[in-house]
């Protein structure tokens, strides 16, 4: 680590200095995840009724938008799938090809009991949970959880990108 | 007492279903196994075989005029009924807000019963409902293929001896199967810290 003491440049935080007014040396990974992670654009998946809690979260009073988080309808302009609902076997070939379709890096956050496990619906037609089939992230317990819930979910995500290191290099 | 009146002057007087019951038993004698009544609530159990002629018989008679087929439903008997499957018509007359309920019989060894859609064409996707999750035939239907369950799977999930919790994975629908198989090769190529 340099002397930076006679240089002016003041240490913020851990590996980020500043010179004032507007010079800032970091590193590469904490610049890029923290672009990544401060805007997650994820595709909606809602399968039931978390979706409806998912659409609250959305709207103005719990404001997903504080987070950076816009919901896209396309998984080609999307960072992340957020599956939110009972995940039924006829639907899983759809989800996975959404999945496929989304540009890396890619997320995948499991919203609510039956995408994490099943739920209540241990039967022929459910799968036991999205795990079966997708690299999932995060999972969101609740049924459906609570809005709350939900923004934690989506802030434990950030602080898992944050934690990345040269995910954005090609020979990673 | 006004109000009651308007009504009468709307709708028609209804029949009491029991005589509705009566009714199929003297136009149909051979085919009528049962009436039961429960709660007021009348079922006329038949044989599987005129099924479609007592039905087109009360959507047509003036006096009943059964013109919506509220529902369209089957049941396993499995062991418990010596027929295995009944198949349950729920009639409404809207002229005379009347009401009855018609079970026909089905045998296990040919589920095979006559389709309704010629009469109340609604019944088109009931019927392929029950063809979907119980294995009922219905001769006569247009389009008989499976509505719910996707078109290559295999038995009927309704039936009381299907597994609730499905088959076993290697014998699980083949689009499942498969996109779980892919995941599994291409987890090489996910991101792991």
């Amino acid at each position: 680590m340099l002397d930076t003491s006679a240089t002016g440049l003041v240490q913020v935080e851990e590996d980020t200095r500043i010179l004032p007014p507007n010079l800032i040396v970091t590193s590469f990974d904490k610049i890029v995840n923290w672009g990544r992670l401060s805007s997650i654009w994820p595709m909606t998946f809602g399968l039931a009724c978390c979706a409806i809690e998912m659409m609250a979260v959305g709207a103005s009073h719990y404001d997903f938008d504080r987070f950076g988080v816009i919901f896209r309808g396309s998984p080609r302009q999307s960072d992340c799938v957020i599956v939110a609902g009972t995940v039924t076997k006829k639907m899983v070939p759809v989800i996975r090809r959404v999945y496929d379709q989304m540009p890396d890096p890619r997320y995948v956050i499991a919203v609510g009991s039956c995408a994490c496990t099943g739920g209540i619906f241990k039967t022929y037609s459910t799968v036991q949970g999205v795990g079966t089939f997708l690299p999932v992230d995060v999972y969101v317990p609740g049924c459906p959880p609570r809005p709350e819930t939900f923004l934690e979910g989506v802030m434990l995500l950030q602080e898992k990108i944050r934690k990345e290191q040269a995910r954005w290099s090609p020979w990673r | 007492m006004a109000v009651t009146e308007v009504k009468a002057g709307i709708y028609a007087a209804g029949i009491d279903p029991e005589q509705i019951a009566g009714r199929i038993k003297e136009q149909f004698p051979e085919q009528v196994i049962e009436v039961t009544n429960h709660r007021d609530q009348v079922s006329v159990i038949i044989k599987k075989d005129q099924s479609v002629a007592i039905l087109r018989y009360l959507h047509d008679d003036p006096h009943l005029s059964f013109d919506h087929l509220q529902d369209l439903t089957a049941v396993d008997w499995s062991g418990k009924k010596e027929a295995r499957f009944e198949v349950v018509y729920n009639l409404l007359s809207t002229k005379y807000r009347h009401r009855i309920r018609i079970k026909a019989q089905v045998p296990e060894n040919n589920p095979q019963i006559g389709s309704v859609v010629p009469i109340w064409a609604g019944a088109n996707w009931h019927e392929r409902e029950c063809y979907d999750l119980f294995g009922i035939g219905f001769v006569g239907h247009p389009d008989l293929r499976r509505i719910l369950m996707p078109e290559d799977w295999e038995g009927y999930p309704l039936r009381k001896d299907y597994p609730l919790k499905g088959p076993d994975f290697e014998k699980d629908w083949p689009g499942f199967v498969e996109v779980v198989k892919r995941s599994q090769e291409l987890k090489e190529f996910e991101w792991d810290d």
